[in-house]
């Protein structure tokens, strides 16, 4: 009898308990992780502030925006070439170039940025266009009830209510964090809803239409809620972004 | 009893360590796992996000490679070879834990790292990757199969998802480090096969 032997034979199973342990510690994090989030960001966004190497950016929740797209891959536009149409249930539809957009009146914002996802990046610049005064321009129909967005990545889409659309705070944005908004962050317009999750801010804006009810977007279609207020909707407690 | 074992080998002969089916499990396994992480880093790291686009591509590659990833282990419960090592890194005797006490304190003389066919760092490492693995395996798919579980628990998954990856990764960095530092363990990988010298060396009471 060799001592290999006598090991497996004596020795105790610790690594199976190692192994169900980490299985348990997983649950127990999705289990505790609402309250865990929270601390960690924090803790993250305190340290990120006075980062000068830029890594805790990299960790997750650890401050900054993240990149999504749904879409396989998206045109470029710019100046020459975009255009923002509105039409439905309008009493004159016409499509906007970004040089009309941009001698519109503009309205800038400060606030934080919340994604459902759990991400948070404070106190971010918006500016850009009401959607209420375009809304206006147009004249809205007398049976219309919402708005339905679509994008020129060719697959996202979102909707507002008409109340909501015209809230002061939801804007057809030009700018982000004091730039022309580049094209990842879906420029060069996109939505801008302030206070609801960021889902509903779609990028690379390309349609407005006033519809008579509201027609779900694309992650609504994948469960997400219609009316994402932040803190009051898709099971979250996040605090307000304003 | 073996023969082999009764038998003494002449100095510089080589002993086997390793079958050919334990080999390839380790292969698709690093395999798999390597193309998770690749993935993984093109979904998470903004600029090779921007760089690559295509997300859902990208998501795709690395949901099939993370549902694959437990495969190789699981095909190779067939082998009893593979079956009697996973014994081994199971069983953990008193010899273990004066290896760990030594490694707490970097204690590094061999007389301290006693180890029998796994050391009991290789021990640890095996049950914790495993355990790590069908967390996130598990997380990935409440985050994959959007419809099974409510919002709440998505985002929870994610969280957990993204952290355990970061844990990982570097875990794996010291699990690709160490290699990289013992050619005569990769020999063993590659090969089945090892030197006496480094068996009596790196593993004393393992008894091939």
């Amino acid at each position: 009898m060799n001592s290999e032997q006598s090991e497996e034979r004596d020795g105790r199973p610790l690594g199976r308990r190692v192994f169900l342990g980490t299985l348990g510690l997983g649950a127990l994090g999705v289990v505790t992780a609402p309250v865990l989030q929270r601390g960690l960001e924090g803790f993250l966004g305190a340290v990120a502030g006075q980062d000068p190497t830029g890594l805790t950016g990299l960790l997750p929740n650890g401050g900054g925006f993240r990149y999504y797209s749904v879409a396989a891959s998206v045109p470029h536009k710019n100046a020459a070439n975009y255009q923002l149409k509105i039409d439905g249930l309008v009493d004159h539809p016409r499509t906007y170039t970004l040089a009309d957009l941009r001698a519109l009146p503009q309205t800038r914002l400060v606030k934080d940025v919340q994604c459902v996802t759990g991400w948070r990046v404070p106190g971010t610049p918006f500016e850009g266009v009401r959607l209420s005064h375009l809304l206006d321009a147009a004249g809205v129909g007398a049976t219309a009830k919402a708005i339905r967005f679509t994008c020129f990545d060719g697959t996202y889409s979102e909707s507002l209510t008409l109340d909501q659309a015209r809230r002061p705070d939801v804007l057809v944005a030009l700018r982000m964090q004091n730039k022309d908004i580049g094209h990842d962050h879906g420029g060069p317009v996109r939505l801008y809803v302030a206070p609801m999750y960021f889902y509903k801010s779609a990028k690379w804006l390309s349609g407005i239409t006033v519809t008579d009810r509201v027609e779900p977007g694309y992650w609504e279609h994948l469960g997400y809620d219609v009316d994402a207020w932040v803190g009051r909707s898709n099971g979250r407690t996040d605090e307000p972004t304003n | 009893m073996s023969l082999r074992t009764d038998t003494p080998a002449p100095p510089g002969a080589r002993i086997h360590r390793f079958s050919r089916a334990e080999r390839w499990v380790h292969r698709t396994t690093a395999v798999l796992m390597g193309v998770c992480v690749l993935t993984a880093a093109v979904l998470y790291i903004p600029q090779l996000a921007i760089m690559v686009g295509r997300r859902e591509l990208v998501v795709r590659v690395h949901e099939c490679a993370g549902l694959a990833l437990p495969a190789p282990v699981l095909l190779g419960l067939a082998s009893r070879a593979f079956r009697a090592d996973l014994r081994f890194l199971n069983r953990f005797g008193p010899h273990d834990r004066t290896w760990l006490r030594a490694a707490l304190v970097r204690d590094k003389r061999r007389s301290s790292r006693p180890a029998g066919k796994f050391n009991a760092g290789q021990k640890v490492y095996a049950a914790w990757i495993a355990g790590a693995t069908l967390v996130m395996l598990g997380t990935g798919l409440m985050m994959w199969f959007t419809h099974l579980t409510p919002l709440m628990w998505r985002t929870s998954a994610t969280f957990v998802h993204d952290w355990l990856a970061l844990t990982i990764g570097v875990v794996l960095a010291g699990h690709i480090g160490m290699a990289l530092g013992d050619p005569e363990a990769r020999r063993g990988l590659r090969t089945g096969m090892v030197s006496r010298e480094w068996a009596k060396r790196e593993h004393p009471l393992w008894r091939p």
